[in-house]
C-alpha cells in the first residue's frame, strides 16, 4: 500500500464527522427556513457551548483509554457552591474560581482512584459522580439557588461585539486544547498513553502525573461548564447536569475519538457536539412530537458511530 | 512487594467482612430477642412517609407540610427518599414494613411499579395512603392528588383571557408519557380547543428541566417569529422559557408555569412570570398526615381526596 494511499483514507476518516455536520446542515435548511440565520446559528452554538467544553475534558480522559462519568455531577456541584458564595456576598471572581477548584479537586479525586487505588475509571468516577450529586443536595438542601448580583449573568448570557460570551470562552478552551494536544509533551504523552499505558510506562513516562493532569482537567473544564449553566439560568439547580455524561461521551464518540484511547482529535470532537446541538435545535425548529425526537437523536448517533467503524 | 500488599490488603478486607458479619449477627440477635414483657405504656404513633425524590423542592415542601402536621400531632414521622428509583422506594417500604409503622404515606415514583410495595403493606396489615401520584394497584385507603387536567384548564383560560381570545401560543411539555405531562397538557389543551382564535404554534418537549426550557424556547423563538403566550407544564421550563425570552429581547409574552415554587412565585411578583398553577405541596403533605391520624382512629375517609390548586397572579 502506497502512502499516498494511506494519507487519503486518513483524509476521509478524519472528514467523516464534518461531511455529517454538513449534510445535516443541509437538510435542516431545506426543511426550514428559520435554520440558516446567523440568529440560529449563534443560539445554537451558544446552546452547543456548554456540552462542547466538557466534551475537551471528556476527549482528553478518552484518549488515554478511559471514562468520565461524574462530570454531569461536578456541574451541579461547581455551580451550586459559586452560586451559594455569590448569595452570601463573595465577589464575582472568588466564587467563580472556588466554584472550578471544587471541579478541580473532584477530579483530582478520580485521579488519584485511578492512579493510586487502581480503581477502573468507569467505577471510580461513578463514585465520584454519586458522592458529587449529594454533596450537591447536601450543599442545597433539595432547591434551586437563586438571587445572584447583576454582573455574573455576563458570563453565561453577555455578548463580546455581538458574539455570546460562552461561545468565546469555548473557542478558546477548543484552540488551547488543541495546542496542547498536538505542540506539548503533555499532549504526546496523552496519546501514548492511550495507545499502550504499559508501553508509555516502561519508556519513561509517568503515566500516573499525566493520568492525574487529565483527570484534573476534566474536573475543572466540567466545573467551569456547571458555572457557565449557573450564569445562564441566572440560577443553580441540585439537578443540573444530569446525564451530561452521556451527552459528551457522545460528542467525542460521533467526533471519531476512539473509546479504547490513543485515536481521535479535540476538532472532531467540537464538530460532534455541534452535531449533537443543531440535531436538537433542528428538531425543535421543525416542532417534532415528542415522542419521535428521542428516536431521531439515538438513530443519529448509531449511524454516524456505524458510519465511523465502517470506514475503518 | 506486590505480593506482600496483596496479603496485607487482603486481611485488611476480610477482618473487615468479618467485623461486618458479627455486627449483622449481633444486630439480627438483639432484634430476635423478645421483648420482656409487653410494654403497656401509648406508644407514640409512628407514620411511614416514602417520597420519589428530595432532589425537587416541591417534595421537600411536602415533606415539609408532612413533618409540621406530625409535630402538631404528637406523631413521629420516619421519611424514606427514593431517589425517584422504583426499587429503592420498594425497599424503603420494605424496611417501613419491618419497622412496623402504624401507616405508610407514600409518594411513588411509578404508579405501576409502586404496587409490589404496596401489595406488601397490605399483605402486613398495613394501611396505604398515596401522596401526588396515584398507584395502580394494591388495596389504597386514600389517594391524595391535586387535578391536574383542571390546573391545565385553569392556566388555558388564563391565557385566553389574557390574549382576549387570539393569538399564537407554545406550549412546553413535561417528561414525554409522564402522567403529570399528560394531564396537565389535556387540561391546558381541552380549554384552548374552545377558542378558535387561538392556536398552538409549537408543542415540545423540555422534560420538567429549566436549562433544557431554555434551550427549547430559545429555538421555538427562532422558528416562529410572533408568539404571545406560553404555557410550561411546570416553573422549571416556565422560568428557563423565560430567560430565554428575556435574552431574545421579546416583549409582552404571557409565560404561565405550574407548580408555585418559590422561584415562580418570586418572579411572579416580580412581573416577569404571568402566572403559575399552585399545586399546595404543604398543605398535600398536611392533609396526608390528618387523613393518616383519621384512618388510625378507625374514622372513614375518602377514597380521593383532591388537594386545591389556585392560581398565583400578582398581587
Amino acid at each position: 500500500m502506497s502512502n499516498g494511499r494511506i494519507g487519503k483514507l486518513a483524509v476521509i476518516s478524519r472528514m467523516g464527522p464534518l461531511l455529517g455536520l454538513i449534510l445535516l446542515g443541509i437538510a435542516l435548511t431545506l426543511l426550514s427556513d428559520r435554520f440558516l440565520t446567523i440568529n440560529n446559528l449563534l443560539n445554537v452554538t451558544r446552546q452547543v457551548s456548554i456540552n462542547a467544553i466538557i466534551s475537551v475534558g471528556m476527549t482528553l480522559v478518552i484518549l488515554t483509554g478511559g471514562i468520565d462519568l461524574s462530570v454531569g455531577s461536578i456541574i451541579a456541584l461547581a455551580g451550586s457552591i459559586t452560586a451559594g458564595l455569590l448569595v452570601s456576598g463573595q465577589s464575582i471572581l472568588p466564587a467563580i474560581l472556588t466554584g472550578m477548584v471544587v471541579g478541580g479537586v473532584l477530579g483530582l479525586m478520580n485521579g488519584l482512584l485511578i492512579t493510586r487505588a487502581g480503581i477502573p475509571p468507569f467505577i471510580a468516577t461513578l463514585g465520584t459522580m454519586t458522592v458529587a450529586r449529594g454533596l450537591t443536595l447536601v450543599y442545597t438542601d433539595g432547591r434551586p439557588i437563586t438571587g445572584m448580583e447583576e454582573g455574573f449573568r455576563f458570563l453565561g448570557g453577555g455578548y463580546i461585539s455581538g458574539i455570546p460570551v460562552p461561545v468565546i470562552v469555548m473557542v478558546f478552551i477548543f484552540v488551547s486544547a488543541y495546542i496542547m494536544l498536538k505542540k506539548t509533551r503533555l499532549g504526546r504523552y496523552i496519546y501514548a498513553i492511550g495507545g499502550n499505558e504499559e508501553a508509555a510506562r516502561l519508556s519513561g513516562i509517568n503515566t500516573k502525573k499525566i493520568l492525574l493532569s487529565v483527570y484534573i482537567l476534566a474536573g475543572l473544564l466540567a466545573g467551569f461548564s456547571g458555572i457557565i449553566m449557573a450564569s445562564r439560568l441566572n440560577s443553580a439547580q441540585p439537578t443540573a447536569g444530569v446525564g451530561f455524561e452521556l451527552d459528551a461521551i457522545a460528542a467525542v464518540v460521533l467526533g471519531g475519538t476512539s473509546l479504547s484511547g490513543g485515536v481521535g482529535t479535540i476538532g472532531g470532537t467540537l464538530i460532534g457536539a455541534l452535531i449533537i446541538g443543531i440535531l436538537d435545535n433542528g428538531l425543535n425548529l421543525l416542532n417534532v412530537s415528542s415522542f419521535y425526537q428521542q428516536i431521531a437523536k439515538g438513530l443519529v448517533i448509531l449511524l454516524a458511530v456505524f458510519l465511523d467503524k465502517k470506514r475503518k | 512487594m506486590f505480593k506482600i500488599l496483596n496479603k496485607k490488603s487482603f486481611l485488611v478486607i476480610f477482618l473487615l467482612i468479618a467485623f461486618g458479619i458479627s455486627l449483622l449477627l449481633t444486630g439480627c440477635a438483639t432484634k430476635q430477642e423478645p421483648a420482656p414483657t409487653p410494654t403497656p405504656t401509648p406508644m407514640k404513633t409512628v407514620v411511614g412517609l416514602s417520597i420519589s425524590t428530595l432532589n425537587n423542592p416541591f417534595f421537600v415542601d411536602l415533606r415539609d407540610g408532612a413533618k409540621a402536621a406530625a409535630d402538631a400531632n404528637g406523631m413521629d414521622l420516619i421519611v424514606m427518599d427514593a431517589q425517584d428509583d422504583a426499587s429503592k422506594q420498594l425497599a424503603n417500604i420494605e424496611n417501613l414494613i419491618q419497622q412496623k409503622v402504624s401507616i405508610i404515606i407514600v409518594n411513588p415514583v411509578d404508579s405501576k411499579a409502586i404496587v409490589p410495595a404496596i401489595e406488601a403493606a397490605n399483605k402486613a396489615n398495613i394501611p396505604i395512603i398515596t401522596v401526588d401520584r396515584g398507584a395502580a394497584g394494591g388495596q389504597i385507603v386514600s389517594a391524595i392528588a391535586s387535578d391536574n387536567i383542571a390546573g391545565g384548564k385553569m392556566a388555558g383560560q388564563l391565557i385566553i383571557d389574557k390574549l382576549g381570545g387570539k393569538g399564537k401560543v407554545v406550549e412546553i411539555e413535561g417528561v414525554p408519557g409522564s402522567s403529570a405531562a399528560n394531564d396537565r397538557g389535556k387540561g391546558f389543551n381541552d380549554a384552548i380547543k374552545t377558542v378558535a382564535g387561538i392556536s398552538v404554534v409549537a408543542k415540545q418537549p423540555a422534560d420538567f428541566d429549566r436549562a433544557k426550557g431554555m434551550k427549547v424556547m430559545e429555538n421555538i423563538l427562532q422558528a416562529n417569529p410572533e408568539i404571545n403566550a406560553v404555557f410550561a407544564h411546570n416553573d422549571e421550563m416556565a422560568l428557563g422559557a423565560l430567560e430565554a425570552i428575556k435574552s431574545a429581547k421579546r416583549t409582552g409574552v404571557i409565560v404561565v408555569g405550574f407548580d408555585a415554587t418559590a422561584d415562580a412565585v418570586k418572579a411572579v411578583n416580580d412581573g416577569t412570570l404571568t402566572a403559575t398553577v399552585a399545586q399546595k405541596p404543604k398543605d398535600m403533605g398536611k392533609i396526608a398526615i390528618e387523613t393518616a391520624k383519621k384512618v388510625i382512629a378507625k374514622e372513614s375517609v375518602a377514597t380521593t381526596i383532591p388537594v386545591a390548586l389556585e392560581l398565583v397572579v400578582k398581587k
